[in-house]
């Protein structure tokens, strides 16, 4: 399938809404008091690998951003820019698995998980404590716990709801060469 | 439902201002508070801000709900640096004043205090400025403003497209979310986690899915009217700069500088009364 630009920007428009649909509204109590389960992830992996890196990064940024203001936090910049970096990397998957002609095997779900696994370590046991550290001065031993505490809760979802999107969507969607010409 | 933004529409000269001056004040304002660690600096910001607060003429009702999240969410994080680093403001400020020890390593110094103190005061200083850009700027306006300060346009659009689409979806999700507990799917505490998620993918794939067709048919419609085939493009809520604009970014600007000639004057990102 041929991608146009035009279709990119209105998938990280729509990208972006749902993220921020599924952030801001969409919270399934955890047994943890006070802490929701984001699904978000699950999203932006799937969208990053229909869609690309660049869609995933701005998907991220965007929906991270808008949530950040409507809850009037302003913007927790370590942590919008470590949900654009994990857009950008799942987005490198798209190349490898091809969602688009319907095909997704016991391999790319291996495949796709692996990535989204590396993804989030990099962005959530890397990137936002960094940032935290480098942009606040906060101690270092709580960002990483806090970072790795969100990492895991993102890397389960991310693996259930991600995989889940993308089996149906590969199902929905018309099998490469499933077509044959009658003789 | 429609105002998840908060935009709330008074004459006041900060709703006067364009939004792509609001948005550079933020950015301006919101890289001072977060270069500085100076205390001085940050009680100014804190103190400017309510002012401009008290210009725009939004009351603090208009935003005791986001304030309710904010600070539920300023006080977790104190609590966790204090329980993970009790001694972070000791190593920051290089001398220890003890003041009460709790037992363990966990103990309150006057120094600790004070990095607490900083902590609260950057929330102080950029909360207030982030509610009033939310309430003083009209979402259509800012995409417009986003395209003003150099982000391309087609970048910009995507931003009002994410705006313009939020409610449809929240509605959708909603739609769905009955139809599938009318069918019988648990979401609630009494099911496990794993089951739990599962539902919430009950829903999420009717969503997804249809979202995905809703982008073919938007950029389907984009397309037919030749969206991106100019290097330009204009904005209906797009509005000429003022002096007053002018001057509010100039305002803007020279707290970032004085934030930066704070740093080097102290040599550093802290100022630090034990010395």
């Amino acid at each position: 399938m041929k991608k146009s630009p035009v279709r990119t920007i209105v998938a990280i428009g729509i990208g972006a809404a749902l993220f921020f649909v599924l952030g801001r509204f969409v919270a399934i109590p955890s047994p943890v008091p006070n802490t929701n389960i984001s699904l978000q992830y699950g999203l932006l992996a799937f969208m990053a690998a229909i869609y690309g890196p660049i869609a995933g990064c701005l998907i991220g940024l965007i929906g991270h951003a808008l949530i950040d203001f409507s809850y009037g936090w302003g913007i927790w910049w370590s942590w919008v820019i470590a949900s654009a970096c994990f857009g950008f990397l799942i987005g490198l998957v798209a190349k490898r698995v091809n969602l688009a002609d319907g095909e997704f095997g016991k391999k790319d779900i291996l495949r796709f998980n692996l990535f989204q696994l590396v993804s989030h370590v990099i962005a959530w046991g890397l990137i936002a404590p960094v940032l935290d550290i480098v942009i606040y001065a906060e101690p270092a031993n709580k960002v990483f716990v806090q970072g790795l505490v969100g990492g895991i809760a993102n890397i389960v979802t991310t693996a259930i709801v991600g995989t889940l999107l993308c089996v149906a969507y590969a199902a929905a969607k018309p099998k490469k060469g499933s077509l044959k010409e009658e003789k | 439902m429609t105002n998840i933004f908060n935009y709330i529409d008074r004459p006041s000269p900060i709703h006067r201002l364009t939004g792509a001056t609001k948005l550079v004040c933020l950015l301006l304002w919101s890289f001072a508070a977060m270069a500085t660690y100076d205390t001085r600096l940050l009680v100014s910001l804190a103190l400017l801000s309510l002012v401009l607060f008290r210009v725009s003429r939004i009351g603090i009702r208009d935003v005791s709900f986001m304030l309710g999240f904010t600070a539920v969410f300023m006080v977790l994080n104190n609590l966790l640096v204090f329980v993970f680093s009790p001694q972070h403001g000791v190593e920051l400020y290089g001398s220890s004043h003890v003041l009460l020890r709790l037992g363990g390593r966990w103990i309150i110094t006057k120094e600790q205090l004070f990095y607490h103190l900083n902590l609260v005061l950057k929330y102080l200083a950029t909360i207030p400025i982030v509610l009033l850009f939310v309430c003083t700027t009209n979402p259509s306006e800012f995409a417009a403003s986003l395209n003003r300060i150099g982000v391309k346009y087609t970048i910009a659009y995507s931003v009002a497209l994410a705006l313009r689409y939020i409610p449809d979806i929240q509605r959708e999700y909603h739609e769905i979310s009955q139809a599938q507990q009318a069918r019988g799917i648990e979401m609630s505490k009494k099911e496990s986690l794993v089951k739990r998620l599962k539902s919430a993918s009950a829903i999420l794939i009717p969503l997804i899915l249809s979202s995905m067709d809703r982008i073919e048919v938007i950029s389907n419609a984009m397309e037919l009217r030749g969206f991106g085939k100019n290097k330009k493009r204009s904005w209906y809520m797009a509005r000429r700069f003022t002096k007053w604009d002018i001057l509010a970014m100039l305002g803007s600007a020279l707290l970032l500088a004085a934030a930066i000639l704070l740093n080097i004057k102290n040599g550093g990102r802290f100022w630090n009364p034990f010395i």
